[in-house]
């Protein structure tokens, strides 16, 4: 009898946890009255996309910082990210499920604006949207998704300590985010935007843990020790050798291969690889402006 | 090439192989698996550099699954024209289409110029996903992603366990070439 309730309750969870994505994005509780609207301070490029993003936390729940670099969200978190040109287009949503896993879907507004309606998990290509660049837009797959989201330690990427410094404060008074260590709210800490570009476009791949961790290439930053964080990646990019590099070429230091990449139009070689087709002009100068000046700070 | 040295070539990799498997204790079903694997599958079609033998085009073992050799270099390829779309050099290891032009890779142990520092994730994910380790750029045609991501997690497991024993080849693959025309972000 204790086996069949076991197996019953298994079951109940399965269906629970295997609940189908809802088909519209108005079924979502994106309008939910307790959503709260956020912004990263180091946003990612993406072609000049428009964007907005909130987060929704279970009722009476908040984000546990204890972890300082690596936030614990309560299962039934929801976060939202709508990307626009002129127009909302798509709106990425991630879900943290009662296992404690998290699932990824995407939903594409109609042309009104009126309605979105979940994507295909196989993305869509070539999306016919005359203000975006080319006049084409990509809808990304679910496996899209994991190539940045599954990078990090967490896979939420805009809601942390790093992205929200300057607002940790307000955070821990709403009691959002809980557990933050005092000095962190006390005195949050200020970070390059040059070194914040790297670690909100680059980070989520290039840390220290995730699948090309074995690259040794660190952009991602840490709030717990910020100035530390920052020389890690000084000592992982300068004067080191690419392994990325054109047959016959003997020696071609990472710095500058992260400027060529990052100014390539190449679809092959241009960085970030994805969601990207025309270069971040903007990005790219502040990028180009520290690594001229730590360059030169750091040669002997 | 001295037709006896071919043999001989084989005979002291299968060596190699068998020393490296009683050093590494690696099981060795799963090194046949993938062995059985890498030579079924084709791999060596486009990986290995093809030459012209004495019978005609076949891949060169000495360069085994090294890739688009480094040293080769390559005119314009040719403008497609009706149907024919597609174009490949006589090694089999660059090809040329719709996508651009692209090499093949470097699948033997060098840790500069192949898969050395790779690990199975690595690779298990670059064969799920059709993304370089999972999150760069696109895999390229003519690599049968869409067929090849069927593989089990068993089979690729032993496909990347036996890669990691053949002779390392230090070979640096050129960078995909674009189309002519945008490819839109992905």
């Amino acid at each position: 009898m204790i086996r069949g309730l076991i197996v019953t309750l298994l079951c109940m969870l399965g269906d629970a946890q295997g609940t189908p994505l809802p088909a519209r994005l108005g079924e979502t509780g994106l309008a939910d009255r307790d959503v709260v609207a956020f912004e990263p301070q180091f946003p990612l490029w993406s072609d000049g996309a428009g964007k907005h993003r909130w987060i929704k936390l279970p009722s009476g729940s908040a984000v546990d910082a204890r972890q300082t670099d690596a936030w614990e969200f309560p299962p039934g978190t929801k976060l939202w990210k709508e990307f626009g040109f002129d127009r909302p287009i798509e709106t990425r949503m991630i879900e943290r499920l009662p296992d404690g896993s998290w699932r990824f879907a995407t939903y594409v507004w109609n042309a009104a604006g009126t309605e979105a309606e979940l994507a295909p998990a196989e993305g869509l290509r070539g999306l016919s949207v005359a203000s975006a660049p080319n006049g084409r837009y990509a809808i990304p797959s679910r496996a899209d998704c994991l190539a940045c989201h599954d990078g990090p330690a967490v896979p939420v990427l805009g809601f942390s300590a790093v992205q929200l410094a300057p607002k940790l404060p307000d955070l821990a008074r709403r009691g959002m985010v809980k557990n933050l260590p005092p000095p962190l709210v006390a005195a949050p800490p200020r970070i390059a935007p040059a070194l914040g570009y790297l670690h909100g476009n680059c980070g989520h791949c290039h840390n220290e843990a995730g699948a090309v961790a074995g690259i040794d290439l660190i952009f991602a930053h840490r709030a717990a020790d910020s100035a530390a964080s920052a020389q890690r990646t000084v000592q992982s990019l300068f004067g080191r050798d690419s392994r990325f590099r054109a047959p016959g070429v003997a020696s071609v230091h990472r710095e500058n291969v992260v400027l060529q990449r990052m100014s390539s139009t190449n679809p092959y070689s241009r960085m970030p690889p994805l969601g990207v087709s025309i270069v971040d002009r903007d990005g790219l100068a502040l990028v180009e402006q520290w690594i001229r000046q730590t360059a030169k700070e750091t040669s002997p | 090439m001295n037709r006896a040295f071919v043999p001989v070539v084989m005979t002291i990799f299968a060596l190699s192989v068998a020393v490296a498997t009683a050093a590494t204790g690696v099981d060795p079903d799963k090194l046949a698996r993938g062995k059985y694997l890498v030579t079924v599958a084709g791999c060596n079609d486009c990986h290995t550099p093809w030459k012209l033998g004495p019978s005609g085009p076949e891949p060169d073992m000495t360069r085994m699954l090294s890739g688009h050799p480094q040293d080769m270099t390559l005119p314009q390829p040719p403008k497609p024209e009706g149907p024919w779309i597609v174009a490949a050099a006589a090694t089999n290891t660059a090809w040329s289409g719709p996508w651009g032009v692209s090499y093949t890779a470097n699948l033997t142990p060098d840790s500069e110029t192949g898969l050395g520092k790779w690990t199975q994730r690595n690779f298990t994910e670059t064969i799920r996903t059709g993304r370089h380790m999972g999150r760069g750029r696109p895999i390229l045609p003519p690599m049968p992603i869409p067929m090849y991501k069927n593989f089990t997690d068993e089979d690729l497991e032993a496909i990347f366990t036996y890669l990691g024993t053949i002779p390392a080849v230090n070979n640096r693959v050129p960078e995909p070439l674009p189309p002519a025309t945008p490819v839109a972000a992905n």
